[in-house]
């Protein structure tokens, strides 16, 4: 049977390397993904231990479309963040989702610390322990080769593993999957750390009958060449999301050098024609999605003289480009690349990594932190020591360090500089487009720039003389409601266009849970008051969240930020999160 | 007749659309491995991807060993699939040169029929339907004398 209508959920106890196959009741109150996590956090998270309690939950959760249709391909990533020590959601595609799927889960659900470090390796018929103390220390790249090595099933296996970050339980550190995608933001990948849990290795190696008759295979090929065939998702394929730094250059709305400025002509040299120019290998896509939006492009060594050279792949997307180029005022795409490429092998968040680094920058340009404790010179734009740093970082080198890479709020608490934290809950995503962005990551509950569309709400032209705090607060409180939607069925939110309200219902139908198609924007309701309330168990409180006095500073093309507006709407957000979550 | 071909496989993203479509679309399923095409991860110097199917042998080693006459030779190469005569034996699968068929939980055996759905679920184009051996062009003009 294709779908149930209860959750059958995979519960690994890494102490004593025993899983339990458990059927969670709910489909019909939680949908899956986002709703299925917020629910199994709620039966299996301790709120009142802390996150590296042996016994917190890492989850792992798919929706009841996944695989059935064009970009039904995330999964969902609940736990409680190391970052902020409160449940937190973290999303990723590559071939997890399909992957777990087929080894016929909705959920994996991990549990307990490893008396070592293990690698997990399940299927649809296995489940087994593997010692990984051989691998702990490797990069994401030596042990995604090994870990290959160690398992079959090439081509329908998701590898999820952590680097030294993780190992090291920096709280910035990510869950790289199958090379090229991430669970980056909240510190998922120190979870994994704190469990002794090097890898996890799923092969997707069942299948499932499908619906007799036409209707959903008529339905797939009909969203299928919608996706294909129009420019609707045409930008994602082309040049990928590196295409928003023009546009949000040209709009004077592109942080960067620590947000210290919105524009500026040198870093068209990051737009999107220049990676595809000058160093785009290919494009990749994730499981179950004709798009392709992954572009790798490669860094090149030379390791001997006279002209011996290595190469790496690496995925460039907007948002490190924003964060390792733009913010540390790097304009060289194969200079960025390499900064991405030390990222990616030590397993930080990109976002996080490079915003943290730009901090650092401002702050030892104006003196208030030196060489003794950043050991090598970091001033703006020096790509070289800037690569060292990162590994420090990674290897939480020395106490300065340590404390970076766990945020830089906590950096500036003890150092210095909290007025130019770019942080908005963690750190700042990069769209300097205004009040509503800025308030929506700030507060969102993943303090995503995907929590809401807050920087295209900041666009609209109507907002531009006529700034509202009650239609502000309307749209965020709406779009995230349909976003939850989204993240529970699990779509790439790539694809929200396509997946209007009217489209899920006709795909939930078409595959037989018509029950949940006929209520679902009152069970989206439903599970995003259970993600706050989680949230608020976990000791959030909206109202304490500041934003720096950097993005009161920013100007862009409407002109200084309406610094009242911000803090009025932030205080309507905060309220309404509160009584969400009551 | 025309025969399935990958033939670009460079292009490949990795989607699974071409899998996931011959699942869906001749088997019913929804399934990565019970289908007649499935891509795996190539590693080493070409790293990318690469389609594992009917390469067409003709005539089809597989439907030499099916002792029920489940598979039979195909016109054109490959083989033509008879699902209610198969015993679940295997053989076939063991017969294969290039390890194109698939044998699910059950014993059954998934093979490329050439039918050709999957093609136009490939965004990249890495698929076509191609005479295997297609007729030599002729002229009319007599050839010179030696």
């Amino acid at each position: 049977m294709i779908l149930t209508d209860y959750f059958r959920v995979l519960k690994i106890n890494l102490e004593s390397g025993k899983g339990q196959v458990i059927h969670v009741d709910g489909r019909d109150k939680y949908i899956g993904g986002s709703g299925l996590g917020a629910h199994l956090f709620a039966k299996f998270g301790l709120i009142d231990r802390p996150w590296d309690d042996a016994q917190q939950p890492l989850i792992f959760a798919i929706g009841p479309l996944t695989g059935l249709f064009p970009l039904m391909s995330k999964t969902v990533c609940s736990f409680k963040s190391p970052y902020h020590d409160q449940f937190a959601e973290s999303h990723a595609g590559g071939r997890s989702a399909l992957c777990l799927k087929f080894a016929g889960i909705d959920a994996l659900v991990i549990v307990g610390k490893a008396a070592h470090p293990v690698c997990l390796s399940l299927g649809a018929r296995h489940i087994e322990l593997k010692d990984a103390g051989f691998l702990w220390g490797t990069d994401i790249q030596s042990s995604g080769k090994v870990l290959r090595r160690m398992s079959s099933g090439s081509g329908h296996r998701s590898i999820l593993r952590i680097g030294i970050a993780g190992e090291n339980l920096v709280a910035t550190a990510g869950i790289n999957v199958d090379t090229y995608r991430h669970f980056g933001r909240l510190g998922a990948g120190a979870v994994m750390g704190s469990k002794n849990l090097k890898a996890i290795i799923i092969e997707g190696n069942s299948s499932f009958e499908l619906p007799a008759g036409k209707q959903y295979k008529k339905l797939y090929k009909e969203i299928y060449k919608k996706i294909t065939d129009a420019g609707m998702m045409h930008k994602y394929h082309d040049l990928g999301t590196a295409e928003n730094i023009t546009v949000l250059n040209a709009l004077g709305a592109l942080p960067i050098r620590n947000l210290g400025k919105t524009s500026d002509q040198a870093f068209e040299n990051l737009s999107g024609e220049q990676f595809a120019d000058r160093t785009l290998l290919r494009n990749m896509a994730c499981a179950g999605c004709p798009v392709g939006c992954i572009h790798v492009g490669f860094v090149r060594e030379k390791f001997m003289e006279p002209n011996h050279y290595l190469y790496r792949q690496v995925a460039y997307d907007f948002e490190p480009i924003f964060a390792l180029g733009c913010m540390l005022e790097i304009n060289d795409p194969f200079e960025f690349l390499a900064l991405l490429d030390v990222v990616e092998k030590t397993g930080l968040d990109a976002m996080s990594a490079g915003v943290a680094l730009a901090w650092a920058s401002e702050a030892f340009e104006k003196g208030m932190i030196s060489e003794k404790q950043t050991l090598v010179s970091i001033p703006f734009g020096h790509g070289k020591n800037y690569r060292i740093a990162l590994e420090y970082m990674a290897r939480c080198e020395n106490e300065f360090y340590r404390v970076l890479g766990n945020g830089v709020q906590k950096a500036a608490a003890k150092y210095g500089g909290k007025d130019f934290a770019c942080v908005l809950g963690q750190e700042m995503a990069g769209y300097a487009t205004g009040e509503t962005f800025f308030v929506s990551q700030a507060l969102g509950l993943r303090h995503s720039h995907l929590d809401t569309g807050g920087y295209s709400f900041d666009q609209k032209k109507e907002m531009e003389n006529n700034k509202n705090v009650d239609k502000a607060l309307e749209f965020l409180v709406k779009d995230e409601k349909e976003r939850v939607l989204l993240t529970s069925m699990v779509a790439c939110l790539f694809a929200r266009k396509v997946y209007t309200s009217e489209r899920i219902s006709q795909c939930l139908e078409s595959v037989g849970v018509a029950h949940i198609a006929d209520k679902q924007m009152e069970l989206a309701e439903n599970i995003r008051n259970l993600r706050w309330k989680n949230r608020l168990a976990t000791g959030y409180d909206p109202s304490s969240i500041r934003i720096s006095k950097r993005f009161y500073e920013v100007e862009n093309w409407k002109g200084r930020i309406d610094g009242t507006f911000m803090d009025e709407l932030k205080s309507a957000y905060a309220n309404k999160i509160v009584e969400m979550g009551s | 007749m025309k025969i399935l071909k990958a033939s670009l496989m460079e292009r490949c993203i990795g989607c699974h659309g071409c899998s996931l479509a011959c699942a869906r679309l001749v088997h019913n399923r929804l399934s990565w491995n019970t289908c007649g095409i499935r891509i795996r991860s190539s590693g080493g110097l070409s790293t990318g991807f690469e389609a594992v199917t009917c390469v067409a042998c003709d005539p089809p080693p597989c439907a030499a060993v099916c002792p029920t006459g489940a598979f039979l030779s195909r016109k054109g190469g490959g083989v033509l699939v008879k699902k209610r005569l198969c015993i679940r034996c295997g053989d076939c699968a063991d017969a294969c040169p290039v390890d194109a068929i698939h044998i699910d939980d059950q014993g059954s055996p998934f093979v490329c029929i050439h039918c050709g759905q999957c093609v136009s679920f490939c965004p990249h184009e890495c698929l076509e339907m191609i005479e295997k051996n297609p007729a030599v062009e002729t002229t009319d003009e007599p050839e010179e004398n030696q």
